[in-house]
């Protein structure tokens, strides 16, 4: 079966973004960008079951403008087959995303999509869902362990207070935690592989889809500043600090 | 307008997440109805007439509501979505997993993880690890949304006196099934809705020392017991004591955080609290730009004094 990767890309985890001053959005102008770390982890997961002879093709998608290209170029360096690109300068919001890659499904015909469960910039843990709400499918949100088991996968989930296991049947969507693996380095030879491995470019208009933005953001600030505080020499100042000045014990 | 909070319980009472909700969904409309859908939820139903504010509980039973399957709960909220202006979700595991199925169906965008309701279309939500607020307006007849906890007051649990509706339920998908689940165990406050809190990091070592260190610190205060993911990673706490941009979010009085360093994704998690204390002996942390009081000092020596000290 095929496995459909949406990867995303984003500011790079280890960048401290600034508010612009205008208050229209962030600074991300000149920043380093990066594969979204979550997405890292579902391509692995895709190329290990490949690995596995579970899976046949591994197909990396991102939704954006021309520089995703770059994205994709890294899904296939970890060991992506092939790539789509769905370009566009449009802002995308998770629901037009869903909508996107509803329609590549359609399209492709994949066994499984894995997707990672939010993307690091918008912090919205949406798409997933929608993408497996939109194309009627059940999904495996929050995985930190998938097995295949012929017509249905075993998707354990990270859930609040512990971890509980689903099976679904295929196909299926399912969204990445943390924990499910650890992504492998892109070796230099897997690189310049990677820029031999087929890409296709789609418009939405392509694809039919309206991605036209239903959320409106009216305005992005600084969050407030914590008043600067103290250092203390020793415990018995601190528990002293905090029963007498702070009152919180 | 009204609006309808999806809560979340354990078949017999109702969790603390959802009485935030139900005060974010005062602030969205002029009247809140609660929907418990479950297996064997009489219990839980009856709790939430009791939750002050709340003007109906509408009741769905039925063995496939029985484990929260986000494709057979979506089913059940969109039977009953036309009735309503805003469907609102606490934003945990299981809120997350369902609303945006919800707004997908209703072809509506969702509003994750708002702290702040401006007006009943207008919203605030952290963006970029907390790193900056996003004010957004919905452009959508019905609102769906994940509730912060952190960001609203608990509704009081008890004094209200709504009605129970029982409703039939809808038919689930029939393409996932529920095979088991491994509960933690804690016999300490919930993380999420404790008053003190505290967490620790890589520098504990090992699980052992963790355990040594962390829970008489823990016992001491009737405190709930978290961790950074370098710790979670490591090994040395499971993974639901996360505290951070992808853990749990907490917002407790008071947060001591020993051998953390203070990574940007864990701070997402915990900037709001009250009062942070930090322990650590690397004198550059980036934890003590936040703490209202730090301690440089070894952890091993400094948080049995501490103990000792309380």
């Amino acid at each position: 079966m095929k496995v459909l990767v949406p990867v995303k890309r984003v500011v790079d985890y280890n960048v401290k973004v600034r508010v612009k001053s205008d208050g229209t959005g962030m600074d991300i102008a000149n920043v380093k960008m990066s594969m979204n770390p979550f997405d890292e982890i579902a391509v692995e997961e895709a190329v290990r079951l490949k690995e596995k002879g579970v899976v046949t093709e591994v197909i990396a998608v991102s939704c954006g403008d021309a520089k995703c290209q770059e994205t994709l170029r890294t899904a296939m360096a970890i060991g992506a087959d092939r790539a789509i690109l769905v370009q566009t300068d449009a802002e995308l919001q998770p629901l037009a995303v869903a909508k996107l890659l509803k329609a590549l499904v359609d399209k492709e015909q994949p066994g499984l999509i894995i997707l990672g469960k939010q993307a690091i910039d918008d912090d919205a843990n949406q798409t997933g869902q929608m993408l497996a709400a939109l194309a009627d499918l059940p999904q495996g949100t929050f995985a930190s362990k998938v097995e295949v088991l012929g017509e249905s996968v075993q998707v354990t989930r990270e859930v609040d207070g512990g971890l509980e296991t689903l099976s679904l049947s295929l196909p299926a969507v399912i969204t990445t935690d943390l924990r499910l693996n650890e992504p492998r380095y892109v070796t230099l030879p897997n690189i310049m592989k990677a820029k031999k491995k087929p890409l296709d470019t789609f418009t939405p208009q392509d694809l039919g889809v309206d991605v036209s933005a239903r959320l409106k953001t009216l305005k992005v600030s600084e969050p407030p500043q914590r008043g600067a505080g103290i250092k203390v020499p020793d415990v018995a100042t601190l528990v002293e600090k905090l029963k007498n000045v702070a009152k919180v014990l | 307008m009204t609006a309808l909070v999806i809560a979340e319980h354990d078949n017999s009472a109702i969790k603390g997440a959802t009485l935030n909700t139900v005060t974010a969904a005062l602030a969205c409309a002029g009247e809140v109805h609660v929907l418990v859908a479950g297996h064997n939820a009489a219990a839980a139903a009856q709790a939430a007439a009791q939750i002050a504010g709340v003007a109906k509980v509408i009741h769905a039973d039925s063995a496939e509501l029985a484990d929260a399957l986000a494709e057979n709960v979506a089913a059940q909220v969109l039977a009953l979505a036309a009735n309503y202006s805003h469907l609102l979700f606490a934003a945990t595991a299981a809120g997350k997993n369902v609303a945006p199925r919800v707004a997908a169906k209703l072809d509506v965008a969702q509003v994750s993880e708002i702290t702040k309701v401006i007006s009943a279309d207008t919203f605030e939500r952290p963006i970029y690890a907390g790193n900056a607020i996003a004010t957004v307006q919905s452009l959508d007849a019905t609102k769906v949304l994940t509730v912060r906890s952190t960001g609203f007051d608990a509704a009081v649990a008890t004094g209200g006196s709504a009605a129970v509706e029982t409703v039939a339920a809808a038919a689930g998908a029939g393409q996932s099934r529920f095979l088991g689940r491994e509960v933690t165990k804690n016999d300490r406050p919930e993380l999420t809705a404790a008053k003190i809190v505290v967490s620790g990091g890589r520098a504990l070592g090992s699980k052992e020392q963790f355990d040594a260190v962390m829970e008489p610190l823990a016992d001491k205060l009737g405190a709930a017991l978290g961790a950074s993911r370098a710790a979670v990673d490591a090994g040395y706490a499971p993974n639901d004591l996360q505290v951070g941009q992808t853990g749990k979010i907490v917002a407790p009085q008071l947060y001591v955080a020993v051998g953390i360093s203070g990574a940007i994704q864990h701070l997402a998690g915990m900037k709001d609290s009250k009062v942070i204390v930090a322990i650590n002996k690397d004198p550059e942390a980036p934890i003590f730009s936040v703490a209202d009081y730090g301690l440089e000092a070894d952890l091993f020596v400094a948080v049995p004094e501490l103990v000792g000290a309380l």
